[in-house]
């Protein structure tokens, strides 16, 4: 949580620094505990993940480098995506982690037919999947088939749904009809449950119970974790269309200043170790910035320019 | 003993999934019922767990197809028809297509999409989507217009590592058989002359082939000698064989059954004429549906796609210019 923070802030400020980072930024403050608390219970080989924008934190639980992402945001050519995607759009499949698009619901049939695949070819075992979504994602059509055939197929899934209440700038009123999203749970006839995602403990419980379920065989898991986005939709956004008044809402608690109380008022650390770790990861973040702040920009004279694997298949670049 | 297009495909299927265990099927009424058309017949009862009924959800199947394939396997999909797999666009488009080139990683999933017009069918039941799907990078598209090529390309298809959209022309389902299928002859890539000429070309593919080689015997009367070029597969489109043709005979007619704006035809023209213009004698023409939706009733259907009388009719105006 903290290590995503510290990265998110530099992202930002590299961001808003100008020239390093082209294109956008976009930070998960105040998921951090949601998303990290999903991707610990998954087993970076074994698991299939499929985060989506505000996830830095999921990632990293999961057993992402962080220097993948800072390479992803520089477009180096030395990290996944060797500058031909950039920021949150990342991933390694083989290992497990899929690369969003940015078209919502579009990843959960992707982990699905990912997990359909290896319970065909006997190698499920005790495998997972896990997928994020947004309150608007769930709205997207690719969502609904995707969760419904998941249903279907029984297939061992976990949905987790951060409700941060803004869909970019459009209210959870203008986004669905239903009391509360976990209702829909029912409709798929599979199993949900809502959380406080401003609490470390509780998402860890939540996520926890989930996996261990999906992993016995219970079928897709849908968590629904309540909390608002502290931060804009992107960094080009300052989120003006949230009222005062939303921020004064316990969704609004910054789960890692949650999370840090509950770590100290239980004794697990003091101020001065907090302090110490802070220090620490912001020492890492730098120091990987640095580093990849001195590697190559992908060259466009030795891109292949090729879109398909088969190179025999590619057609003739028809220049004038 | 013969064997039809669409007993072709079930074939090319059956042997997919013979040979290898990564491979297997999941579309709309494919498993117990054998598919809309009957183009998996049996295959469930053949393969016990390898050929799966999926929910109408386009954008679904696709998706898992995706996610299978990045595990090692080599899903076939079956739309019901080509037309609903406008509702899997996205994961088509933007998912599949972008995958190699993103992560590096193949995306070795078949699309079948039952393609074309039949009599009756009408808007939503008789579309071609090749130029749609071609418009993409990172997609592989081929057309079969004979029992051969429906066989081989299929069986082909399953085995390359890039995602392929097989376009399966309804039409020719029953219409069109084969003693036997015949020996492997070309690689999805390369044209084929249906036909040898030297008078005039037609480039064309899928069903149009045959209405091409019915238009040429019609030609022939006249004295007129018709070469015939069966693309196969419009993406990768094979530019050098229509070059070659059209070098022979000086005059090209791009015919398609799809809608007129954009698409095959209009790629065919426009590298003939930026590559291979000084090889024209005349300028070279288009013939496509007309530029409304598909329509229902059968004389309105023959008048809206190419037939033998207009192709004849267009090659006729080629050669007096």
């Amino acid at each position: 949580m903290l290590l995503s923070r510290v990265l998110e802030e530099k992202l930002g400020s590299l961001y808003r620094a100008g020239g390093r980072i082209v294109g956008g930024v976009y930070l998960g403050k105040g998921q951090e505990a949601f998303s990290a608390a999903l991707g610990v219970q998954l087993r970076k080989g074994r698991d299939i993940y499929g985060p989506l924008i505000r996830d830095q934190a999921g990632r990293i639980a999961f057993g992402e480098p962080i220097i993948d992402t800072v390479r992803t945001y520089l477009g180096a050519v030395t990290g996944p995506m060797r500058g031909r995607d950039g920021n949150i759009h990342r991933g390694r499949p083989k290992e497990g982690h899929m690369a969003m698009i940015s078209h919502l619901g579009s990843l959960l049939s992707v982990v699905a037919g990912g997990l359909f695949a290896r319970r065909l070819a006997g190698t499920l075992a005790d495998s997972i999947g896990a997928t994020s979504i947004g309150d608007g994602g769930t709205s997207t059509g690719a969502f609904h088939e995707g969760l419904n055939m998941a249903a279907v197929e029984k297939l061992p899934i976990i949905v987790s749904i951060a409700n941060n209440q803004y869909a970019y700038s459009t209210p959870n009123t203008r986004q669905y009809a239903c009391e509360n999203l976990v209702d829909r749970a029912a409709g798929y006839g599979i199993e949900g449950m809502t959380v406080d995602a401003t609490d470390l403990a509780s998402c860890l419980k939540a996520f926890r119970m989930a996996a261990a379920k999906a992993r016995a065989g219970s079928g897709p898991q849908m968590i629904v974790g309540t909390l608002l986005r502290l931060a804009g939709h992107g960094e080009h956004d300052d989120a003006s269309y949230i009222p005062d008044t939303k921020r004064q809402d316990p969704s609004a608690r910054d789960c890692l200043q949650v999370a840090e109380d509950f770590a100290r008022d239980h004794g697990w650390l003091s101020s001065a170790e907090l302090r110490e770790l802070n220090e620490e990861v912001r020492r890492n973040v730098d120091q990987t910035v640095s580093k990849v702040s001195k590697e190559p920009a992908p060259d466009p004279f030795k891109e292949n320019w090729q879109a398909l694997s088969c190179a025999e298949l590619v057609e003739g670049q028809h220049e004038a | 003993m013969s064997i039809t297009y669409l007993e072709a495909i079930r074939e090319a299927q059956y042997e997919a999934l013979r040979e290898d265990p990564s491979v297997f099927l999941y579309g709309q009424d494919i498993a117990t019922f054998g598919g809309a058309f009957k183009a998996t017949k049996n295959l469930s009862k053949e393969f016990p767990n390898r050929v799966f009924d999926a929910p109408i959800s386009e954008d679904a199947m696709v998706g898992m197809a995706i996610g299978a394939a990045v595990e090692g396997a080599r899903p076939i999909i079956e739309m019901q028809f080509a037309d609903f797999s406008s509702i899997g666009f996205n994961q088509i488009v933007n998912q599949a297509a972008t995958l190699y080139w993103r992560t590096n990683v193949p995306c070795p999933i078949t699309i079948r999409l039952p393609s074309g017009g039949t009599a009756g069918s009408g808007p939503f039941h008789s579309q071609s989507m090749e130029a749609i799907y071609a418009h993409y990078p990172g997609l592989v598209i081929v057309t079969p217009a004979t029992v051969e090529d429906a066989y081989w390309m299929l069986l082909d298809s399953v085995k390359l590592n890039d995602p392929v959209i097989f376009c399966e022309h309804k039409f020719l389902y029953y219409h069109l058989k084969a003693d036997q299928i015949g020996d492997r002859e070309l690689p999805i890539g390369k044209a084929r002359i249906a036909r040898p000429g030297r008078h005039a070309t037609i480039v064309t593919y899928s069903a149009m082939v045959h209405e091409a080689l019915r238009a040429a015997e019609e030609l022939q009367l006249d004295g007129y000698q018709i070469e015939v070029v069966d693309l196969r597969s419009v993406k990768p489109m094979d530019t050098d064989t229509i070059l070659a043709s059209v070098a022979r005979t000086g005059r090209l007619l791009a015919l398609g059954e799809a809608f007129p704006w954009g698409g095959v035809t209009a790629e065919i023209i426009a590298r003939v004429t930026t590559d291979g213009f000084h090889l024209l004698d005349a300028p070279p023409m288009r013939l496509n549906s007309k530029d409304t939706p598909i329509p229902y009733h059968p004389n309105l259907w023959k008048s809206h796609r190419p037939t033998t009388s207009t192709i004849a009719a267009a090659l006729r105006r080629l050669l007096r210019n």
